[in-house]
């Protein structure tokens, strides 16, 4: 858990950094300056346009993080109350419609559907997000509805019925806050999941669109120069592994520290 | 029993059908008539008339939908607009790109995860089982255009073992062999780190139990235990984790499609997008749909041989 903490601390610091600051301006091209080796003024070198690498691969994080962070958010808003309302209605047709409406998202092959509605749509960061988000839902619906449901059932909820709270109110005053951590849990897989669907849209150029860096998009470019400057193709690619694992890592720290019935058979 | 399998099979068709309405309905949002974009700015509007209605894109929505399904369930995928020839000659020609693609890495997925996955199981706590998790997480980690990449780096450009990218046909099935593996690889490291992991923890669940502890009481030995009753009840959350896979095997193979520049399913949508060849994106995007929809569908009947339990 620790390496994925710092792993993921590091990529969000320098998306963070990169609002404000970044080594160079990746959108000026110069192509007297192209693939450099890396020096005290190109840590990283430069690529096939003159850009700053360790510049390219901040801005790229932060479209990753901004992209995927945005696509998590879609299926928390959107799935957490869909769960939550098929839970406090078990049974009913609204639990079947919701539960239905889920196996069915769940059908479809995510990456090619996503791949559509970014070709049909436009290829832009927006379209991409949406795309991703949009898978998200169920998997937080069912998560919401799969830890809600056996909270129902307790002494302290019947307690809030007696006293007159409606669904809803228990819904939220009750059974979110006693499911909030396998959603903080969730929240970090479906990240990492988001940057790596990111990486591929971007990669088949249907991500942000340049002057935007991302890490999806660097590998496309470097594909066509793998055979003689592979550094442009490793280096991005190395940067999502990064990201992915540190989070996956992290996710998996967060299940077994919040989870005391783990904690005995951690690894 | 009946009623249970009838009411999947309902299920199917429903979700089938709902997928079908999705995937059209949303070409329709597509911006610009694909007849004029064919036809060039200059096109006579008799011209441009004449060729919407060759390629039925005359008529309201719903009698242009119950077209398009009808078309498919009679094999019928439509007309390529670039091609000129029926989608279903197109796809008839990828698919034989494809299908291999995807069976072959889903081979090398099971053929990797489960002796890792044994191992891992087998070696709780062990030196074995700490690399095999270390390696299945970084495995996991790795997107599969980039690991295709690194394999091509090494095999290809390197090595000079196989070709980087290019599919000779089938005429020599040796030569297709290999330029398929690098790309099956590369599908099948992801998949194959998941299935190892949830294969090992399914494992260790069982192992747990009190009829595993019974077999061995009985004089089975550690081998056989493992292998005659763990594997078995590990079954179910594997079979699970394998139907999803092939969805995402599916997905992937688009994607790594482009890495290798193999004519496969892939590419043909992909083209179909940039060139708005909107039928082809449509129909072949219904066929993969259809492809994993199915695919699940024939997962849970397995649960059902798998686990006795779920028969009821």
């Amino acid at each position: 858990m620790g390496i994925g903490a710092v792993l993921t601390a590091i990529f969000a610091a320098a998306a963070l950094v990169s609002l404000l600051w970044v080594p160079h301006d990746v959108t000026r091209l110069d192509v007297s300056q192209r693939l450099l080796a890396p020096s005290a003024a190109h840590p990283l070198g430069t690529d096939h346009f003159g850009r700053d690498m360790l510049s390219m691969l901040m801005e790229g994080a932060r479209t990753s993080i901004a992209v995927a962070l945005v696509a998590v958010g879609i299926g928390v808003a959107v799935g957490v109350p869909l769960g939550l309302w098929a839970a406090a209605k078990r049974g009913g047709w609204v639990d079947e419609l919701i539960m239905r409406g889920n196996d069915l998202i769940f059908a479809f092959p995510s990456l090619v559907i996503a791949i559509l509605i970014t070709a049909v749509f436009g290829p832009s960061a927006l379209n991409a997000i949406l795309a991703i988000g949009i898978f998200n839902i169920p998997v937080f619906a069912r998560v919401a509805r799969g830890g809600a449901l056996p909270l129902w059932t307790l002494d302290y909820v019947m307690a809030a019925r007696v006293a007159g709270k409606g669904r809803a109110r228990i819904s939220a005053e009750h059974i979110l806050p006693n499911i909030a951590n396998l959603l903080i849990v969730q929240a970090t897989i479906q990240f990492s999941l988001g940057i790596l669907a990111e990486a591929a849209l971007s990669y088949l150029g249907l991500g942000a669109q340049p002057p935007t860096a991302s890490w999806g998009r660097m590998l496309a470019d470097a594909q066509t120069m793998i055979y003689t400057e592979p550094q442009l193709a490793i280096l991005p690619g190395l940067a999502i592994v990064g990201m992915v694992l540190g989070l996956n890592l992290l996710g998996d720290g967060l299940r077994d520290a919040l989870d005391p019935r783990l904690r005995r058979r951690a690894l | 029993m009946l009623r249970a399998a009838l009411s999947r099979a309902l299920s199917l068709l429903l979700s089938l059908a709902v997928a079908s309405l999705v995937i059209f309905l949303m070409l329709q949002a597509v911006p610009g008539d694909p007849a004029a974009f064919m036809l060039g700015l200059n096109a006579a509007p008799d011209t441009v008339a004449a060729l919407r209605a060759e390629l039925g894109l005359e008529g309201g929505l719903v009698a242009r939908y119950l077209d398009w399904v009808g078309g498919m369930l009679a094999g019928d995928l439509g007309t390529s607009y670039t091609y000129r020839v029926p989608v279903a000659e197109l796809v008839a020609e990828r698919i034989t790109v494809s299908g291999p693609l995807a069976l072959y890495a889903l081979a090398l997925t099971v053929i990797i995860a489960v002796p890792v996955g044994l191992l891992a199981a087998s070696r709780r706590g062990g030196p074995a089982d700490w690399g095999v998790m270390g390696a299945t997480q970084l495995g996991i980690a790795i997107p599969n255009f980039w690991f295709g990449m690194l394999l091509v780096l090494v095999f290809a450009v390197t090595l000079r073992w196989v070709p980087a990218g290019g599919f000779p046909g089938w005429s020599d099935p040796l030569a297709a062999l290999r330029s398929l593996t690098l790309p099956a690889v590369a599908l099948a490291l992801p998949q194959a780190s998941i299935l190892a992991r949830v294969l090992r923890s399914a494992l260790l669940d069982t192992l747990d139990r009190d009829y595993i502890r019974t077999a061995r009481a009985k004089g089975l030995s550690r081998r056989a235990v493992v292998i005659r009753h763990g594997l078995r009840n590990a079954a179910i959350p594997v079979l699970t984790i394998l139907g999803l896979q092939l969805s995402f095997l599916i997905a992937g193979v688009v994607v790594i499609e482009n890495v290798f520049f193999l004519p496969g399913l892939g590419r043909l949508i992909f083209q179909g997008i940039t060139q708005r060849d909107l039928i082809v994106v449509q129909s072949v995007t219904m066929l993969l749909v259809f492809t994993v929809i199915c695919v699940s569908f024939l997962v849970e009947i397995a649960y059902a041989a798998a686990d006795p339990r779920l028969r009821a």
